[in-house]
């Protein structure tokens, strides 16, 4: 296919062609979007047994452990008071209180393990190498995750010791003389795993989990589904530059320490601006949607308030269906005094289709805490 | 029995002075699961190339363009309330029947054999 030769492969794309995967770019990667189960049903067995994910294009990143106040001052979240073997979500700002990335911290003791989206990974890792010193790219891993109520039966029948893990732990385990970097987290809204593995065995460790009787390989299909239906945002889509975390909904991941009145309040970028709306509330706020009906409702669809005139008041960032829910989700930025409940209009087709304002997650996550 | 297929993959089928409108397997397949799937109003007068039906997958929206000139007559609602049938069968899931102003424009589609080497 043309263009093609460009993409960048994991060290599993062989085998994804082997499982009949529908390979397609995906960020510059070419990526299982799905395999001959399909979204559907690959969504659903996630949510039942387990799901396997080759999450390889995400960056992986080794700061030093000294590096924490340096990260601070890119991120409104604590990173000092992480606890040993603890895993965190943050999110890089900019001066405008915008949204550069989101990203994945973990304290390893001796460093710090960060995971940054495969869209932004060369802006992150400038970005981190101009005000962090001693980074290092982890290069020659590959990153599965293992994602559902039957991952730890799974996981645990390999590697015993993860079964004692709670959710946003990390450990360091041996599998075939191999090191392997485990969190128990994902992004699917289910418990689950995500697992850093060399690539000299990354392909027998990934065989040797969908040898497992729960296990099924998973596409960026059902990833994207399994994520909207657990209410968790999308770099590029649900957050970027012009959003920020409070905006967002994202005010749970700043943390009391770099609150107004905290010990290390502020000192990250746009500090002023988030605070400001952590304190005061902001206009707008991504919102969840759940469209009456069966059409979903995609992103770019825009949102009124009443069914006929009017001005659009926002528009979605990502819609489909949802097949746990069986009905269509979409989350929006919306005036953020709209109450739970009320009734919005999207237009789909030229016609306005109510929806109802909506709690997120749209279904009910399942962490191991 | 006669059967015409379009290179937008959907099948004509013959019943009488009627043509019965569906999507093939391979764009099934395509398309991925069906979620929603928006019918015409029956006794809509269509011209070809009008959008007639909105088919949602999990993965996107498309639509089912009228085939020829002519009057839907009836619709399949079965597949509102069940849009997978069209994954499940595609050949049976039938969208809409039309009454045709002029059979001879079924002519310009293809046959299955000619059909299954356009998708080939």
């Amino acid at each position: 296919m043309a263009g093609n030769e460009t993409l960048k492969r994991t060290g599993f794309y062989d085998l994804h062609v082997e499982l009949g995967a529908r390979m397609v770019p995906f960020a510059g990667w070419e990526m299982p979007v799905q395999y001959p189960m399909g979204v559907m049903k690959e969504h659903l067995h996630t949510r039942a047994e387990a799901g396997l994910f080759d999450v390889s294009h995400m960056g992986q990143v080794i700061l030093p452990a000294s590096a924490v106040a340096e990260l601070e001052s890119l991120v409104p979240v604590d990173i000092a008071g992480l606890g040993l073997n603890r895993q965190r979500y943050a999110m890089f700002t900019n001066a405008e209180g915008g949204i550069l990335d989101d990203l994945m911290v973990a304290n390893k003791g001796d460093h710090l393990f960060v995971v940054v989206n495969a869209a932004c990974a060369e802006q992150d890792i400038a970005h981190l190498k101009a005000h962090v010193a001693g980074v290092e790219v982890v290069t020659g891993r590959g990153l599965l995750a293992l994602q559902g109520p039957k991952a730890e039966a799974a996981l645990a029948r390999l590697i015993p010791g993860v079964a004692a893990m709670r959710f946003m732990d990390v450990g360091t385990f041996p599998w075939n003389g191999a090191e392997l970097w485990i969190s128990r987290s994902g992004y699917t809204g289910e418990d689950g795993f995500e697992i850093s593995v060399p690539d000299a065995v990354g392909v027998d460790f990934a065989r040797a989990l969908l040898a497992e009787p729960e296990v099924a390989p998973i596409g960026l299909g059902a990833r994207d589904s399994l994520r909207l239906e657990a209410g968790l945002c999308l770099y590029g889509h649900d957050i970027d530059t012009t959003t920020t975390p409070v905006e967002a909904d994202l005010k749970w991941a700043i943390q009391k320490a770099r609150r107004h009145g905290g010990a290390r309040e502020g000192g990250f970028p746009g500090a002023e601006i988030i605070l400001d709306q952590y304190d005061n509330g902001c206009a707008r706020r991504r919102t969840g949607l759940r469209p009456e009906g069966r059409a979903p409702m995609r992103e770019g669809t825009p949102i009124y308030l009443a069914a006929e005139g009017g001005e659009p008041v926002g528009q979605v960032t990502s819609g489909g269906f949802g097949p746990s829910i069986n009905a269509p989700m979409a989350m929006a930025y919306l005036p953020a005094d709209l109450p739970l409940g009320a009734t919005v209009y999207g237009e789909v087709r030229g016609k306005r289709l109510p929806a109802l304002i909506a709690a997120m997650p749209f279904q009910p996550n399942t962490y191991k805490r | 029995m006669t059967v015409k297929y379009t290179e937008e993959h959907e099948w004509l089928r013959v019943e009488g002075d009627l043509v019965v409108v569906g999507i093939t397997e391979h764009a099934a397949e395509q398309l991925g699961d069906v979620v929603f799937v928006e019918l015409p109003e029956v006794e809509t007068k269509v011209t070809k190339g009008d959008e007639v039906v909105v088919i949602e997958s999990v993965k996107a929206a498309s639509d089912i363009l009228s085939p020829l000139d002519g009057e839907i007559v009836e619709v399949n609602e079965a597949l509102t309330d069940t849009p997978a049938l069209v994954n499940e069968d595609a050949m049976g899931a039938w969208f809409f029947k039309m009454k045709v102003e002029d059979m001879e424009q079924l002519d310009a589609y293809m046959s299955e054999d000619e059909y299954k080497d356009f998708i080939a």
